[in-house]
């Protein structure tokens, strides 16, 4: 069977081999399989080495001190730790918690999770193109604000947030700043030393490392407290107990290296990609690319194709690996909740697909994607009541739908 | 999602797909579901002045599902009669389809086409 052929690079990306070579050699008897934690011999030194070595390299892609980096399983556990550690440890300075509608639903359940406890979390709505301004964030500031948590690059849509001037505002307020950098390391040039971010989580295999690592970059000046969530042993500074995944920690210090080395390379190949792929599509009528252009990671590519519902485009594009904004690909029946803050009508969101392209997408890959979601959009509309709608002149929202 | 081979065969191959003139007295239209829910079932009937339907057309905004499942309507309703067309249920087309529950809002929209057709044909008569 030939595969199909992969565009969905920001859900997740294959290990690089350079990395996975690395990995394999922290697992066997022969290999690096001590303990990190092992202070008594040598197995548990050269662990502990590693592990060393890979926090040097997280922390060097993101100018940070190796010390401001905490293991975790992944960004999920990350945020986690950020916000319920950040809310945990201040709730007597306020109760009061920043976010926005578009965040990962690892920030959006944490936070829907302490409203449970009592805290109020406020919501910001971002604008048309999927941007959260430093201005949405300064209005939304109380007295009794202890944390702002927004995405540096949002998941769906690739848009960039300009962290950089909303740490100015947080820091000039005392409030801190957590942002969920999943989908930017590696791909945008952050730096700590002159970013005011307190806390950043991070993933490793949304650029070419393993799944199950992450890490939470947690700042040291000025300090950041946070209340540990996993208890036993102390590990991490006491931050994040358990014992270190020697291989996955490795596989992500060298992911990020090569991520730092490469970084350019991989933007100008990913971003004349997606370009050959907007370019191959846009003269198609009622084609919208969702989120700012201008503001926007290079591999990431959200396109609407309207009248036409993104499960039957999947269905017709089997030979593509993409995925959809539409309700029907996911339990729920709601379209995507990040294409809908935009204020995007249902039709647009249900209509959408997202290719995300990578450090091994080819051009010819690109053109083969192009000819078949030409090909698809076409044979849907030809059976679209909408598109024949259209085609007359009707306006679409001033049909009187018969809900169901 | 795994699709059965029944839905993927009307998805690749659908069947009657096209467009009637509404405003012919023999033809009855019946547009049911909405943008907003994903999806929109256009079923158009031809009613002979025996009330047979003689011939049947649709097209679908939707799932594949929802594709297959007008696409099978279309089929089934030639050559009934109203009173046996409305008579297909819901179940029948899953069942025929093969629709995960999931899916079963999919044959209910078609259920709801075919009345709406049929009601239509009747309040021009």
């Amino acid at each position: 069977m030939k595969l199909p052929l992969y565009l969905d690079y920001s859900a997740t990306t294959p290990v690089d081999p350079r990395v996975a070579k690395l990995m394999c050699e922290c697992l066997t008897q022969e290999g690096n399989f001590g303990n990190p934690a092992s202070r008594s011999h040598l197995y548990g030194w050269q662990a502990e080495e590693a592990v060393e070595t890979a926090r040097r390299q997280v922390a060097d892609l993101i100018n940070a001190d190796p010390r401001e980096i905490v293991w975790t399983s992944g960004a999920t556990e990350s945020d986690n730790l950020a916000i319920k550690g950040v809310a945990h440890f201040y709730h007597k300075k306020g109760k009061h918690i920043i976010t926005s509608k578009i965040e990962h639903k690892a920030v959006l359940d944490t936070a829907r999770q302490l409203e449970r406890e009592g805290f109020e979390v406020t919501y910001l709505d971002p604008d048309s193109d999927g941007l959260i301004s430093p201005a949405m964030v300064q209005d939304a500031m109380r007295e009794d604000t202890i944390l702002v948590s927004l995405m540096h690059v949002n998941n769906e849509i690739g848009v960039v947030t300009d962290i950089a001037a909303i740490g100015e505002i947080t820091r000039a307020a005392k409030v801190l700043l957590h942002v969920d950098a999943a989908q930017s390391a590696g791909k945008i040039a952050i730096d700590m030393e002159a970013m005011k971010v307190d806390l950043m989580s991070f993933s490793a295999h949304k650029i070419y490392g393993p799944k199950g690592i992450g890490a939470l970059y947690v700042r040291r000046k000025p300090r950041v407290r946070l209340e540990a969530q996993m208890h036993g042993g102390g590990h991490e500074r006491g931050m994040r107990s358990g014992t270190l995944a020697t291989h996955q920690i490795v596989g992500m210090g060298a992911a990020f290296a090569i991520a730092k080395d490469e970084m350019e390379a991989d933007n100008a190949h990913t971003l004349a990609l997606r370009e050959r792929l907007w370019d191959g599509v846009k003269d198609m009528e009622e084609v919208y690319l969702n989120g700012s252009h201008e503001h926007r990671v290079s591999g990431n590519a959200n396109i609407s194709f309207n009248f036409v519902e993104g499960e039957s485009l999947l269905m017709s594009l089997r030979e593509l690996a993409v995925s959809s904004g539409s309700a029907c690909t996911s339990a729920s029946l709601e379209p995507s909740y990040v294409l809908r803050a935009l204020g995007m009508n249902d039709e647009l969101a249900h209509s959408s697909i997202r290719f995300s392209i990578g450090r091994f997408t080819t051009p010819e890959e690109v053109d083969q994607a192009i000819a078949q979601v030409r090909k698809a959009v076409i044979k849907l509309r030809e059976l679209s009541p909408l598109w024949d709608m259209y085609k007359d002149g009707v306006d679409l929202n001033s049909v009187q739908w018969a809900a169901h | 999602m795994a699709y059965s081979e029944q839905v993927i065969d009307h998805y690749e191959n659908p069947r009657n797909v096209g467009k009637m003139d509404e405003a012919d007295a023999q033809v009855g239209t019946g547009m049911v579901g909405a943008p907003a829910c994903g999806d929109v079932m256009r079923l158009q009937i031809k009613v002979s002045d025996e009330g047979v339907i003689e011939d049947a057309k649709f097209k679908t905004y939707g799932c594949g599902s929802a594709i297959a499942s007008s696409s099978l309507v279309t089929e089934w309703m030639k050559g009934m009669t109203l009173d046996e067309a409305s008579s297909i249920r819901n179940a029948s087309i899953s069942e025929e389809l093969a629709l995960p529950p999931v899916k079963i809002h999919c044959s209910v929209l078609a259920e709801d086409a075919i009345k709406a057709a049929i009601d239509d044909y009747k309040s021009k008569q």
